[in-house]
């Protein structure tokens, strides 16, 4: 189970490291100054959600690798983050709604990972699901902002939906690693959080006047290491500094 | 950023149950609901809030600068407790 422990908490922490990084790259650069801040804070939570994550998957692994030997020093198909949150920011819509899709996972994944047999995940699963809770509110608020307003705003919505929707079920789809880290009850099994997940997704799409795509075949690999373009150039970036001076620090 | 459609409101946050909400600086938003957000972001990450208003800018009725002799200048010392003496020992001031 080790292996799977280990292999399923990336899972989680690599998609919220990978989102944190492509949300810090709005700092600087949101429509609103208000919003910026909003967004820095969003990011800030997440990363702190990969980081007990990626620190408690390095103690089970037993290598002695710590947060920033994970962070830093693997590369792409070493991550195993959804190919979701590795997409480009694209517009505004594009980052909302790529928000929304992921906050509407993670707020059922935290509340179910509260009754996690490992205390330490119970423990920070308790504070993320707090937080989880604003960011889809503010996620949400905005899809439904931008889809039922202005004719150019519905159709930038619409555009994102088109080109995010196939991502969107990626959180779902079980694997034995899945099954073998949820037998121990360390993380619940990713396809009992669907269903709650599509009610809170249909509600805000019907509320933001935008369809509800029929289901693709969902694209998917990023968990097991398969990653789309992008993750490199992202990965590039964030890990530059680390590689150019190994253990640099403030 | 259209200005018209991002109006000002004006934030108030009360840091502890018991004390009064206090002005602590105005944001943008485009409805009530987003000014309360942006003000829990802006005015209370660092958690300053245990509850925050939010008003329109526009609501809020300001005296005028000429008014401030017949307002504010006026040399009234007598409204000032300072004509007796407290003795020592006094509790409570």
């Amino acid at each position: 189970m080790g292996d799977h422990g280990v292999e399923a908490l990336l899972r989680i922490g690599d998609s919220c490291l990978v989102l944190a990084q492509r949300l810090t790259a709005w700092c600087g650069h949101a429509p609103a100054l208000e919003e910026d801040i909003a967004l820095a804070n969003i990011a800030l939570d997440v990363l702190g959600h990969a980081r007990g994550l990626l620190t408690r998957a390095g103690q089970l692994e037993g290598a002695g690798r710590d947060e920033d030997q994970l962070a830093y020093l693997r590369s792409a198909p070493e991550y195993r983050n959804l190919l979701l949150v590795e997409q480009p920011n694209g517009d505004f819509a594009h980052t909302m709604l790529r928000q929304f899709l992921f906050d509407a996972w993670t707020t059922e994944l935290w509340r179910e990972m509260t009754a996690s047999s490992d205390a330490g995940l119970a423990a920070l699963a308790e504070k993320a699901a707090k937080e989880a809770a604003y960011h889809v509110r503010h996620s949400a608020g905005w899809v439904v902002r931008l889809g039922d307003g202005t004719e150019e705003s519905h159709t930038r919505m619409l555009a994102a939906l088109d080109d995010l929707w196939p991502y969107a079920g990626e959180a779902f789809l079980d694997d034995e690693v899945d099954v073998a880290a949820a037998d121990v009850g360390l993380v619940p099994l990713p396809s009992t959080l669907e269903k709650p997940w599509r009610a809170r997704v249909s509600y805000i799409l019907e509320d933001a006047t935008l369809p509800v795509p029929p289901d693709p075949w969902w694209q998917r690999g990023g968990r097991q290491g398969r990653h789309t373009e992008h993750l490199t150039y992202l990965l590039a970036e964030m890990q530059v500094v680390h590689r150019e001076h190994p253990g640099a620090s403030w | 950023m259209a200005r018209e459609a991002w109006p000002l409101w004006e934030v108030f946050v009360r840091s502890r149950a018991g004390l009064s909400h206090q002005h602590v600086g105005s944001l943008h938003a485009v409805d009530a609901g987003m000014a309360l957000e942006n003000a829990r972001d802006v005015y209370t990450r660092r958690g300053e809030g245990a509850s925050l208003w939010v008003v329109p800018s526009t609501q809020i009725t300001a005296s005028d600068p000429e008014d401030s002799s017949a307002f504010f200048g006026l040399d009234e010392e007598f409204r000032h407790p300072s004509h007796y003496v407290v003795p020592d020992g006094v509790a409570g001031i």
